[in-house]
């Protein structure tokens, strides 16, 4: 029974990393752009919901109707401001620019909220926890995990049942025809930055309301991200969704052998995928 | 008659100018346990250090086109070898120095075999996981300290050299013998035969390989001879240091920020460049140390802002100004007035 525990904690805690893997998949797949960064953003969502927590006292679940929106606008400026002017067909700017925004936001994360590990109090949810079969699920693995669906079937929506996600798969294409055929890119890969910071912000609440983080906890949760996002293939939601789920239960499988393992166990189920099935389980665009 | 004649010809004025007076700024330098105090040599050493990594850095990132953000993994690599080798191989610490270097291109070998899959910029986050991967098994490893590290035992440091000023003066020489090391296998590799394939794959890589170059190769061998060098500049440090915890030894920080910040600053794909950006990173960082994060952040600005507005760093400003390099790697046509006799 502990393992069968340790399977279904590590399949909720996938739903998290999913999370953290959706934005990211996103700006890959719109603009091909790899934000090194990315781990960094999903902890300015958490600083940002602990500053909201603190100043109105509210709810740090309903903290995200201020943080959503203000990590929309930040990432729709940053691209159109910044990362725009990056992409060209050299890898090198777009990478090295991202690269020095993450030193940026760590060093500004220190400056203003101190080295010291934060947590958000979100009161008795989470401790509270649900019997199922046997069971104890904690409700806000549970919740996140849900999200982490209703996320990525939000996005799976937008991208193809809508015209700003028809505008996406346009430029993915192909940039220049999408821009005789009379949009404009660059105003699209801001929307498609605003979306994608926009997930960052609820995974950058989750993780803050789950554990406590600090200025440079970012690194670990690009690499979390990443890997579910090869282990599900490239382009892929659903395949990324399924990528977490591997990664989180690796991790929690992991640490039941041994709780010096747990974070070792999940690289090296991804080292595993990539030796087997580089392309991920689930490929549906060539990288 | 008088006429004119074409030559070509790699060398240059400003190329053989350099050349001497770098030759007579290295012999000042070898001679600075002479004239130099020990925080000024400690300095030194540490710039050296970080030169080294720069010109590796630059092969691969500036040449080979593999952008890593995880040269750390080498880095620690080296020092947690250099600590096995010495205290359970027996080795003198020099030995182990070289043993690290070979033992670091041997790792490298499986790890380019499985990062090498990973394109572009996804290589780069591989490069990653792979350092953390290594600082995680290292932490797991008691006999080297576990997480908490541990330091180098007295009977080791001393058979370095017996006196304190010694071994400061070896650290310093071996620091500067890197540096020259590593500047000079960028040097000897770009004028080979590979070194053309590799400018030819930095400046075009579907040309490059369509003219032939086998790119897989050509970039595997880059990665595993960076990688191996890495692991000895990894040894090196962590015998300066002479205390080693994973934490500190896997870096993203220090041994891969701060070697990109000072590429790019300087001039990515370039001999020249990682020399002025390790100069300019050095004196800013003596200038605006006393800032704390405030100097990461400028450092961060900078990097950004030239990446934007002079993606060849300083150097190329410098390059399309005056037209000048100073390590002869280009042929080049001069025409040649006929001197009439």
């Amino acid at each position: 029974m502990d393992w069968v525990n340790a399977v279904v904690q590590g399949t909720l805690l996938g739903g998290l990393y999913a999370l953290f893997a959706a934005g990211l998949s996103l700006i890959f797949g719109v603009m091909r752009l790899v934000n090194i960064a990315h781990g960094d953003l999903i902890v300015l969502g958490a600083y940002l919901g602990l500053t909201v927590v603190m100043a109105t006292g509210l709810h740090p679940l309903l903290a995200l109707v201020f943080v959503v929106p203000t990590m929309a606008a930040i990432g729709y400026v940053l691209q159109r401001g910044i990362l725009n002017k990056t992409l060209d067909d050299d890898i090198l700017p777009p990478l090295l620019v991202t690269f020095g925004l993450s030193v940026i936001l760590q060093n500004l994360f220190l400056e203003g909220y101190t080295a010291d590990p934060q947590k958000m109090n979100a009161g008795a949810l989470e401790t509270a926890s649900v019997s199922v079969g046997g069971l104890s699920l904690g409700v806000l693995p549970l919740l996140t995990f849900i999200i982490a669906i209703v996320v990525i079937a939000a996005l799976q929506f937008i991208f193809y049942r809508t015209p700003l996600g028809r505008s996406f798969r346009a430029v993915s294409d192909n940039q220049e025809i999408a821009q005789l055929m009379g949009l404009n890119k660059r105003h699209i890969f801001g929307l498609a930055m605003a979306l994608a910071l926009a997930v960052t912000a609820i995974a950058g609440i989750l993780l803050g309301i789950r554990t406590s983080f600090d200025p440079t906890a970012g690194g670990a949760r690009l690499i979390y991200g990443f890997e579910a996002v090869i282990i599900g293939g490239l382009g892929n939601l659903w395949g990324t969704l399924v990528g977490g789920v591997i990664l989180g239960v690796a991790q929690t499988v992991g640490a039941k052998i041994d709780p010096g393992w747990q974070l070792l166990a999940g690289h090296i189920a991804f080292l595993v995928v990539l030796a087997i099935r580089p392309n991920g389980l689930f490929p549906r665009v060539s990288g | 008659m008088s006429g004119q004649i074409h030559e070509i010809s790699r060398s240059s004025q400003a190329a053989r100018v350099a050349a001497v007076l770098g030759a007579l700024i290295l012999i000042i330098l070898v001679a600075a346990p002479w004239w130099a105090g020990r925080a000024d040599m400690r300095l030194m050493g540490e710039l050296f250090l970080y030169l080294a990594l720069a010109s590796l850095w630059n092969l691969m990132a500036g040449y080979a086109g593999l952008v890593s953000v995880g040269q750390q993994a080498y880095v620690g690599f080296g020092g947690y070898m250099l600590f096995a080798l010495t205290i359970f191989g027996g080795l003198h610490p020099v030995f182990a120095i070289a043993g690290a270097g070979v033992l670091g291109a041997l790792i490298a070998i499986p790890v380019a075999t499985l990062i090498f899959r990973l394109r572009g910029a996804y290589f780069a986050i591989g490069t990653w996981v792979i350092a953390e991967v290594f600082r995680l098994s290292f932490a797991q490893i008691s006999a080297l300290g576990g997480g908490s590290g541990s330091s180098l035992p007295v009977g080791i440091v001393r058979s370095l050299a017996s006196s304190r000023s010694g071994r400061e003066s070896l650290s310093y020489w071996m620091a500067l013998g890197a540096a020259v090391t590593a500047i000079t296998v960028v040097y000897l590799m770009l004028r080979s035969r590979r070194g053309l394939a590799l400018t030819a794959i930095r400046d075009n890589e579907l040309a490059a390989g369509s003219l032939g170059i086998d790119i897989w190769r050509t970039k595997f061998v880059v990665y595993v001879a960076a990688s191996g060098l890495t692991a000895m500049l990894g040894a090196l440090i962590s015998l300066q240091k002479l205390r080693i915890s994973p934490d500190a030894a896997f870096s993203v920080n220090d041994w891969t920020a701060y070697v990109i910040f000072i590429v790019v600053i300087g001039g990515i794909g370039t001999i020249e460049g990682p020399i002025i950006g390790t100069l300019i990173f050095f004196a800013l960082r003596e200038t605006l140390a006393d800032l704390g994060t405030t100097y990461l952040i400028v450092l961060g600005v900078v990097a950004i802002v030239v990446m934007l507005k002079a993606p060849k760093g300083v150097w190329g400003f410098i390059v399309e100004r005056y037209d000048i390099q100073l390590f002869p790697l280009r042929y080049r046509v001069n025409l040649k007035e006929h001197a009439k006799r």
